[in-house]
């Protein structure tokens, strides 16, 4: 009887001791989940799921504050690949957020420009160049379309113009299947 | 739009599933004349119970019709079932089979292409388990008149004792049972025996092999399956018949029983279920053989190749991904799997 | 010499149909209306253009300057003037538009003055930069600029010439083999001499047996080290792997360059052109293109580049019933949505399709893993898992599977018997990769911006709350010298606190000066009594300041 019970105690010291020494040993350093969401997110910075920029919407859907539909850019794809990430069911696009848009770029109209910066200090990415009273204008292919710096312009000289297809950027479409009637 | 490549080879799911039974002709001939003729009786059934169950799920699924009927697939399944069923099954069993494969193995698990099992050899299994008297019930070959067989076909009164009830396989394991019996004595009492194996059944061997040969030269299967099967099972019927060859019986006894010959060309060779890299087939093919093997002369049932197919079906997955040939220009095993 | 040959697994024989154009000899095509010369001669780069409209040019006249690592030289084919630089379809299966220089010829075909190459006074690098001011790009069909292929050719042991012409109905190769056979060897040699290699291999597939002839003719005086080797016909050994890999034994893998292996691979057309620009010092201006299919006057001509398929399809005559146009061969080209596109210089031929012809597939049924497609791929992979994974949308096992080692030939697709476009699936999973990593990029990217910007902000606060600070302890000294505020030298040392003294002195002393505005253009009874308030104000304040010791 003893013996037993200090054997199970013995054996009970050696497992807590490794447990103990493996959760040193092996501890995860900082929040990998907000990374690997914050990967999937396609940092537009725009936004429109509430929080002020990719991170922190990442940051919040990791302590469960936020839902995973709340981003528009990321559209259904972003969702579906937060919901495999997270074991979660996919849901539509959240509507109070946004809709799906095509990828676009902002331009700015250099005739109308009035060089307030306004724009400039708007934009998340430092896609706007120019100074004070000069004309500004739009770094196309660092702009992440997250229309921010729309709503500033005192003379509404900036627009959203979608992103054309290019012989770089053109794709071939998923083969459609035609599966042929009964005759 | 179509895309390149604009032209292609005449060649179809239709025209590979015609080969297949065209492969089978032989030995049907030599099954109608030696053993039992109602076995043409008995692929007839089969055809239609294939076509008619292939139909009605389709309407069923919402599926169209035509390409899939037109493609011959159900009725190779269908030929298949019917030359692995005794010939004097009753012909409610024999529908009651091929419905089993096309609807529940083929069509639940999304139609042609999809089946992870051999249609046929699931239904053969279903059926062996399910009425396994009527599975076993074997006439000796030119036992029966064509009259009796379709009687019995149809429904007429079974006689059981009337009937040689067991293959030739399945007379040396029984035999076994007897204190000092050996394979030779058990060969030599009988009549049901004659040159290695069943007599009349033995020559449906080479019937299938032949068919096999056809299809190997039209390319519609390769070498590899054929080749591990039959070599496997060579292998390790010689090992324990030159151990002792008293309890075991010849590696050509072997060879001509059973569905060796018809598993080695037909039934193994199935792309849908099986192995597809050159090394997965070897690997697929040798592994059924030594699991049939086991099961014809330990196990229970007096075949195990339907058993070892479903067994090995199940690994093909495992074997694939393990198996993955080498790519071009990379060296050694470099292509073999994922960088 | 005799040659071993090496084979490749996989390989499809469809109907070759070579008889139909390669009987007739070369021809002249006729100067066309216009021309419309595309500044992106690839994918991978387009070329600045060097002319306005109006502008009169020269035959071989420099119109476009290649840019980047992988650009090369745009001339004018003809002599003429510019009338248009706009954009104008190009031979590509998206049908999109591309920059393109549109010339109206005058008539003339007036060649600029051109002077050939001594290559016995020249560096290796001079050479090479000749070959990209001629504008000398492979005309097998992708494009690839030749100089930047000889550019790393250091301890080559091969250098293989591609005679093979793998793709049915195509006969510009043969045809140019056949008519200029020491000028195609002449054009090896110079490949030769530039990449150092040690011998010449020319593959021709045997299915060309004048080709081979004309070819070894004029080989024979050549020495030993230049071969001329029959291949087996077998598609598509005319891949530039494939046809190394039966050369010399050698395989590429995806991503490796040939130069790597010792070995590197021209193709025929761009050794008669490297010819001509060592030699005689022509840029790139003109090719052979194969006019076939269902035509009443098929053969080969020798067509400006910039010639729009329209003109060039009245030379051959197409018959009624032809419903499309194939740029290329039926194994690789393109269907072209417009017959507006021009010549490139990789153009080798285009095909009039009928029904009759190029019958449209049958139905496609489902993969039944039948392997045709395994033992059909020249890239030895396993085409249904390939098929299967991107059906699925599931690229990371496509690639696990080695999707970007398909060279999208065809060969799986033409034996498929179940008619599955699986070339069309690897092209959209390529697609998609692609497109993600661009995203993947594109958001690394933007993510750093973001966090440089935040980092930016939070670094301008500190600058301007120091800038601060530094002001207020100027003010403070100030202050201290006219001895308007007591020193504290304890606060002093705290810059936060001696901003918000200064901050607070100065507010005060803003108070002061500021008297209310709002109390102007009051009547005087309101403003005797805010002086009462204030007045009362000051009182209590004076109490306070008593108060506290």
């Amino acid at each position: 009887m003893l013996t037993a019970l200090l054997i199970m105690t013995g054996i009970a010291i050696v497992l807590g001791a490794a447990l103990g020494y493996a959760s040193i040993r092996f501890k995860v350093e900082g929040d990998p989940l907000v990374e690997k969401i914050d990967a999937i997110l396609p940092q537009t910075q725009c936004g429109q799921c509430g929080y002020p920029g990719c991170k922190p919407y990442a940051q919040a859907i990791s302590n469960g504050e936020a839902d995973i539909n709340q981003c528009p850019p990321g559209g259904e794809e972003g969702i579906r690949k937060l919901a495999d990430l997270l074991g979660r069911e996919v849901k539509p696009l959240s509507e109070e957020h946004g809709t799906e848009k095509p990828k676009s770029v902002a331009r700015i109209d250099e005739q109308v420009c009035i060089g307030c910066t306004l724009c400039i200090q708007a934009c998340p990415v430092d896609a706007i160049v120019g100074a004070a009273k000069q004309m500004h204008t739009v770094v196309a292919p660092l702009c992440t379309g997250c229309e921010l710096c729309v709503a500033p312009c005192p003379v509404d000289c900036i627009s959203m113009v979608p992103v054309a297809a290019t012989v770089e950027t053109w794709k071939w479409k998923y083969p459609v299947h035609e599966l042929r009637s009964a005759a | 739009m179509i895309n390149s490549p604009y032209i292609r080879k005449p060649a179809s799911v239709q025209g590979v599933m015609l080969a297949v039974l065209t492969a089978l002709v032989p030995a049907i001939v030599i099954y109608a004349w030696q053993i039992a003729a109602v076995v043409l009786v008995n692929l007839a059934i089969a055809t239609i119970a294939a076509l008619a169950g292939e139909a009605l799920v389709l309407k069923l699924r919402g599926r169209p019709l035509a390409p899939a009927l037109s493609d011959l697939s159900a009725v190779v399944t269908a030929w298949l079932l019917a030359l692995c069923f005794p010939p004097i099954l009753p012909w409610w069993a024999t529908m009651l089979g091929v419905l089993i494969a096309i609807v529940a193995v083929k069509h639940l698990y999304g139609g042609l292409g999809q089946n992870p099992f051999n249609p046929a050899m699931v239904a053969y299994c279903a059926m062996i388990v399910a009425f396994p008297a009527l599975m076993s019930q074997w006439p000796a070959a030119g036992q029966l008149d064509f009259a009796t067989q379709l009687g019995l076909v149809l429904g007429g009164a079974r006689e059981l004792d009337a009937i040689a009830s067991a293959t030739a396989l399945d007379t040396i394991k029984t035999g076994l049972r007897t204190a000092g019996a050996t394979v030779q004595s058990i060969m030599s009492q009988g009549g049901n025996f004659g040159l290695v194996s069943g007599r009349g059944w033995e020559w449906l061997a080479p019937a299938y092999a032949l068919g096999g040969l056809y299809l190997l030269a039209r390319g519609i299967i390769t070498w590899h399956m054929p080749a591990a099967f039959l070599g496997a099972l060579a292998a390790i019927s010689a090992a324990f018949w030159l151990a002792d060859p008293t309890h075991y019986a010849s590696p050509l006894f072997h060879l001509a029983s059973g569905g060796a010959m018809l598993g080695a060309f037909f039934i193994v060779t199935d792309p849908v279920s099986g192995a597809t890299t050159p090394r997965g087939k070897l690997i697929f093919a040798a592994c059924i053989a030594l699991v049939a093997y086991i099961i014809r002369t330990f196990g229970a049932f007096p075949e195990g190749v339907a058993f070892a197919v479903l067994l090995l079906n199940i690994c093909v997955p495992l074997i694939d991904m393990n198996t993955q040939p080498r790519v071009f220009g990379y060296k050694g095993d470099k292509g073999d799997k994922a960088r | 010499m005799i040659t071993r040959l090496f084979g490749f697994k996989g390989g499809v024989k469809p109907e070759s149909h070579k008889n139909e154009s390669s009987g007739t000899p070369i021809l002249t095509a006729p100067l066309p209306k216009r021309l419309v010369i595309p500044l992106r001669q690839s994918i991978r780069s387009t070329a600045r253009c060097l002319v306005e409209p109006g502008q009169k040019v020269l035959k071989g006249e420099h119109i476009g300057e290649g840019e980047g690592g992988l650009g090369t030289s745009v001339h004018a084919s003809t002599s003429g003037t510019v009338v248009e630089i706009a954009p104008y379809p190009m031979a590509h299966a998206s049908g999109l538009e591309t920059l393109s220089v549109v010339i109206e010829p005058d008539g003339e075909d007036r060649w600029i003055d051109h002077t050939p190459l001594d290559l016995r006074t020249v560096s290796r690098e001079e050479a090479l930069a000749w070959l990209r001011g001629c504008g000398i790009v492979g005309m097998g069909g992708a494009g690839f600029p030749t100089h930047v292929k000889l550019g790393g050719g250091r301890g080559i042991d091969t250098l293989v010439i591609n005679g093979a012409e793998c793709e049915p109905w195509i006969t510009c190769d043969d045809r140019l083999m056949r008519e200029r056979a020491p000028e195609v060897l002449s054009g090896a040699m110079i490949l030769r001499e530039l990449i150092g290699a040690k011998q010449v291999r020319v593959g021709i597939e045997d299915n060309k047996p004048e080709a081979i002839a004309a070819m070894q003719a004029a080989a024979s005086g050549l020495g030993d080290a230049i071969a001329v080797v029959p291949v087996p016909t077998l598609y598509p050994a005319g891949g530039e792997k494939q046809l190394i890999r039966v050369l010399t034994g050698v395989e590429i893998p995806q991503g490796k360059l040939g130069t790597d292996f010792g070995v590197q691979c021209f193709n025929v057309g761009t050794a008669h052109a490297v010819h001509r620009a060592i030699r005689f010092g022509e840029p790139l201006v003109s090719r052979v293109v194969t006019l076939t299919g269902n035509v009443a006057r098929p053969g080969n001509y020798e067509v400006l580049l910039g010639t729009q398929v329209v003109e060039l399809l009245e030379l051959a005559g197409p018959k009624a019933d032809t419903n499309r146009y194939i740029m290329g061969g039926p194994m690789m080209g393109t269907e072209l949505q417009s017959l507006s596109v021009p010549v490139t210089k990789g153009t080798n031929c285009v095909i009039s399709a009928s029904p009759a012809l190029f019958p449209p597939p049958p139905p496609e049924l489902p993969c039944i893993r039948c392997g045709a497609c395994a033992r059909a791929c020249p890239a030895e992979l396993q085409p249904f898992e390939l098929y299967w994974f991107s059906r699925a949308k599931n690229f990371g096992k496509a690639q696990e599977y080695h999707l970007f080692d398909c060279i999208e030939c065809g060969s799986c697709a033409f034996v498929c018997p179940s008619r599955i476009p699986l070339v069309d699936y690897y092209r959209f999973a390529k697609g998609e990769i692609w497109a993600r990593e661009r995203e993947r990029l594109a958001s690394d990217q933007a993510r750093d911006r973001f966090e440089f910007r935040n980092f930016r902000q939070e670094r301008e606060k500190e600058e301007k709350a120091a800038k601060l600070a530094a002001k207020a302890a100027e003010t403070r000294a100030k202050l201290a010298e006219s001895g308007e505020a007591p020193a504290q030298p304890a606060e002093a040392e705290d810059p936060k606190k001696a901003l918000v003294a200064a901050a607070l002195a100065r507010a005060k002393q803003q108070q002061a000066a500021v008297t209310p505005k709002n109390t102007d253009g009051l009547s005087a009874d309101v403003q005797a009594e805010i002086a009462d308030i204030d007045a009362r104000r000051e009182k209590l304040n004076q109490q306070d300041a008593d108060k506290a010791p």
